[in-house]
Parts: C-alpha cells; structure tokens; sequence
C-alpha cells in the first residue's frame, strides 16, 4: 500500500494552516460562538424593544465596558461570519476558485471583518 | 456487483437550506443596515417603530427562522464532526433542537407583544 508509506505528521500546533484554511476553522468558531451567545443576544434584543424602562436598562447595561468589549466580539464573530459565508457564497457558482484569487479573498474576508469591528467598536465605545 | 451506498439522504437538503437560509439573511441585514445609515433611529420611539409594522415584522421572522434553522444545520455539522459517542453527540443535538425551537418560540413573542 503506497497511502501506508506515506509519512504522518498530525502535529497541530506545528501545521502552518493556508489562509483558505484559517477562515474556514474561524467560520466555525465564530458560527459556533454565535450560537452559543445567542440566548443572550435575543434577551438584549428584547429588553431594547419591550417596553421604555427596559429600553433604559439596555442602554445602561450595554454602556458596562464588560458588556461592550462581549458585544464587540459578537460583532466580530458575526463580520467574520458573514463575510466568509458571502465568499463560500461565491465559491458555490465558481467565483473566485483560483489559488491566487482564492488566497486574495481569503485575506480580505479577514482584513475586512478586523477593520470593521475595530472601526465599529471604536465608534460603538 | 454494485455496492449500493446507504445513507440518510439529507445532505444535499440540508446543502441547499444553510445557503438559502443564509442569502434570505444576507438580504435582510442588508436591508436592515441600509435603514440604519439612512434614519438612524434617535430614541426608543424610533427603535421601537421600526418593528411594528406588520412587513417588518414578518420579514423579522423570516430572518430569525432562517438564523435558527441555519444554525441547527452548522452545530449538527460540528456536533458530527467532534463528538464520536452516539449517545452523547444525540443528547447534544436534542439540546441543540430544543434550545432553537425554544429562541424561535421567543422571537415570535418578542416581535408580536409590541402594540
């Protein structure tokens, strides 16, 4: 068996993951957070909607810096999200399949998200 | 002789709903931003009034059906992925159906209790 010979090397902390790869395994991280956190997004949603005074509540519990710094990661995990998902999007009709323009948008799913949250959270702070 | 290939046959669904789900969202939050950029709501009046007509309210749930639905779709994809006991990775999933439907039984309220 020539697969057998192959030699193994698993060792994940030493794999130099492609850019491809770390948008991918970010995706899910960031759909997995997402979930996690989205009880907690829909309460917000909820006291900011209902009626005034939980309007008030909102706006003073969102105002804690603990509670910003939670929703700027949200806001990240959300940009990374969607962005990559608009680039699988993409990939599904054949854009963008080439290994130099696949790199390219790999890149900008990344680069787009960070200066988003990071200009959004200054803003948001 | 052919090997027939057994399976449960939801994968190519369940390929098609994590896209459509998602260009419905993608839709949505486009739509949602651009309303955002345009009239800023300004106070709790505002904020609150652009949920309560009846289109936005509907194009609301539709958003929240698809979120839901997208992410039941992407943890069972995990859940399959990292949890190799049976047993475990069920119960996880059930906690994960149950979980969902519960925060889709939530948004209606949410939406349909204003005015």
């Amino acid at each position: 068996m020539i697969a057998s010979r192959r030699p193994k090397f698993l060792d994940l902390s030493k794999i130099r993951l492609p850019v491809p790869g770390l948008v991918s395994i970010l995706h899910r991280i960031s759909g997995a957070a997402l979930f996690l956190f989205a009880g907690v997004l829909l309460y917000l949603f909820q006291e900011s909607l209902a009626t005034p005074d939980s309007y008030v509540r909102f706006r003073d519990l969102a105002d804690h810096w603990l509670a910003k710094l939670f929703l700027i990661g949200m806001l990240w995990a959300f940009l990374h999200h969607f962005f990559a998902g608009l680039r699988y999007l993409l990939l599904d009709v054949d854009i963008g399949t080439e290994l130099r323009t696949t790199r390219a948008m790999s890149r900008g799913v990344l680069g787009v998200s960070l200066v988003l949250t990071i200009v959004l959270g200054i803003c948001l702070w | 002789m052919v090997k027939h290939v057994v399976g449960a046959h939801y994968g190519l669904r369940d390929w098609l709903v994590q896209r459509v789900t998602a260009l419905l969202m993608a839709v949505y939050i486009a739509v949602f931003v651009g309303i955002l950029l345009i009239c800023p709501p300004q106070h709790y009046g505002e904020w609150r009034g652009l949920f309560e007509s009846q289109p936005m309210r509907i194009a609301t749930l539709l958003f929240f059906v698809s979120l839901f639905w997208h992410a039941w779709i992407g943890m069972r994809d995990i859940l399959m992925d990292y949890i190799k006991p049976t047993s475990v990775r069920f119960g996880l999933e059930i906690l994960v159906v149950v979980l969902l439907a519960g925060y889709a039984g939530w948004a209606i309220q949410i939406l349909w209790s204003l005015g």
